[in-house]
């Protein structure tokens, strides 16, 4: 048995204490201490989301504003760097996009929120991923209009709660969580502590996110935790999750060379921005947009039991290899491996029979439809 | 019977010149949920560190190593269909592999129970 050890000086959220009295198992991750899973194990920790509820810690992730005087000087400053639009983007609502490089390559993905409140007109909240956080600040101080200001949060945890179960949970203790809308965010307090809820996520199931001082990060986490249909689970299970869920993680399924058109994120690109551009890397993505993209990421079903995982290669049945996989494990409610990766446009159409190359076997596989499983995002009728 | 530790986290069990090969409880652990395992053909012949099979589980795939020389003899295809028994029953029902004893000056090398023992508490 091959085992890696790891020592190097790892920072730690605000619920580090709570990990380890809770028997999380820690390893290394972009630059943290977290959790991988609990004691239950990555399986039931994936299981436990889709049927009830699981309660993550994300605080490693960045938490990023910008401020600026009003709300569409700081919108135009993102739009500048994002396909996306955001002056449109009504009060409380929460947004997703990517930065883009000059080539049209992404920089990162991540959220942005509209605060509902006048007060707070003029800011717009960032969540980075926590391995891009660094190279976010860098880029954002660089290329942001003299009239926005980038503030970085430190003193913030994150903690995300998914699962069908997750909101009416939440709601006990923060009630307007029930209220929001999928992609809809709000100030409020959470059992008389200052919060901030966005209902978002990255599993696939309805549920929020909440943004709270780090010194009441504890104290809120083990509220949620002494609700019976909520338990802690790690990044094990958010990985599994979020791949049954068809969604991208940085590093893996995007990088700097991958254009929001071959990953099939095009609904970050809303429509005025499509077709007025003036965004890093237009034309390479109008065009790509016009004439379709080289490759495209695709979902794959794998016919038996073995996992094909990041950097297995793709092949033609019996042919030569023309792409990668770039994220794959076993998906526990699919019960079989699954597998994400780029290959030229021509081999996307779902039921197109491909290989995977695993330790020299190849593996049948089958183009499949993404999400794996199908999404339970909370919708009603927008007002 | 006497049963051999690697530092690779493999138990050996030795009967009348057959090993009995597995991974252990702390390796299951470390692991996580077992979802496959690949196991080398009967008539496979193995040196002291060769790969002689991979474990995946939820997480990663980890390579299994033929802690000493010899021919492998049968492997468990129980863990085929059932690869959770790893989890289970590591060191029982979820042998890995039987292989002959090709080097019997390799099992000298390895660990005693009390000794993995120590070096576990070690790590």
């Amino acid at each position: 048995m091959a085992m890696a050890t790891e020592a190097t000086e790892l920072m730690q959220t605000p619920l580090h204490d709570l990990h380890l009295e809770l028997g999380a198992r820690m390893v290394p991750f972009a630059g943290y201490t977290m959790p991988v899973q609990y004691q239950n194990g990555i399986l039931a920790e994936h299981l436990l989301t889709r049927s009830k509820a699981g309660l993550f810690d994300v605080s490693h992730m960045g938490q990023l504003v910008l401020v600026g005087p009003d709300h569409e000087t700081t919108a135009h400053a993102l739009e500048a760097l994002t396909p996306s639009s955001f002056v449109d983007l009504p009060r409380g609502r929460q947004r997703y996009t990517v930065l883009l490089n000059r080539e049209g390559g992404v920089i990162d993905d991540l959220m942005v929120t509209r605060p509902e409140t006048d007060a707070e007109d003029g800011r717009l909240y960032l969540v980075v991923n926590a391995a891009r956080k660094e190279v976010d600040i860098a880029h954002l101080r660089e290329n942001l209009y003299d009239a926005v200001r980038l503030e970085v949060i430190e003193d913030r945890a994150l903690i995300a709660v998914q699962g069908p179960e997750a909101v009416s949970a939440v709601a006990a203790h923060a009630p307007e969580a029930a209220n929001l809308a999928f992609m809809s965010a709000c100030s409020t307090q959470f059992d008389g502590i200052d919060c901030q809820v966005g209902r978002a996520g990255y599993t696939g199931e309805d549920g929020v996110e909440l943004s709270v001082p780090a010194g009441a990060a504890e104290p809120i986490a083990r509220a949620l935790l002494a609700d019976e249909r909520i338990d802690s689970v790690g990044l094990g299970a958010r990985d599994s999750l979020r791949l049954e869920a068809g969604l991208c993680l940085y590093g893996h399924d995007l990088d700097e060379t991958t254009s929001p058109v071959e990953a099939s994120i095009t609904f970050c690109l809303q429509k005025r921005r499509r077709e007025e551009g003036g965004f890093p890397g237009a034309d390479r993505i109008q065009r790509e947009l016009k004439n379709g993209p080289g490759r495209v990421r695709i979902g794959v079903r794998l016919d038996g039991r073995v996992p094909a995982r990041n950097g297995a290669e793709i092949a033609q049945p019996d042919g030569p290899v023309i792409g990668t996989v770039t994220s794959g494990g076993f998906c526990p409610v699919v019960g079989a491996p699954v597998a994400m990766g780029y290959v030229p446009a021509g081999f996307a159409k779902t039921g197109t029979g491909l290989e995977l190359i695993v330790r020299n076997h190849r593996l049948p596989a089958t183009v499949s439809d993404m999400p794996f499983v199908s999404n339970r995002y909370y919708r009603k009728s927008n007002p | 019977m006497t049963t051999y530790y690697s530092k690779d986290h493999e138990w050996i069990s030795v009967d009348g010149g057959i090993a009995t090969v597995g991974i252990t409880s702390y390796a299951q652990e470390q692991l996580g949920d077992v979802v496959y395992v690949e196991l080398p053909d009967a008539g496979t012949e193995l040196a002291q560190g060769d790969e002689a099979g991979v474990v995946e589980s939820v997480k990663a795939a980890s390579e299994v190593y033929a802690p000493i020389d010899g021919e492998v003899v049968e492997a468990n295809e129980v863990l085929s269909d059932e690869p959770g028994k790893v989890n289970e029953d590591p060191e029982g029902a979820a042998w890995f592999l039987k292989m002959k004893v090709g080097n019997e000056s390799q099992l000298a090398e390895l660990l005693d129970e009390a000794g993995y023992k120590a070096f576990v508490g070690s790590l």
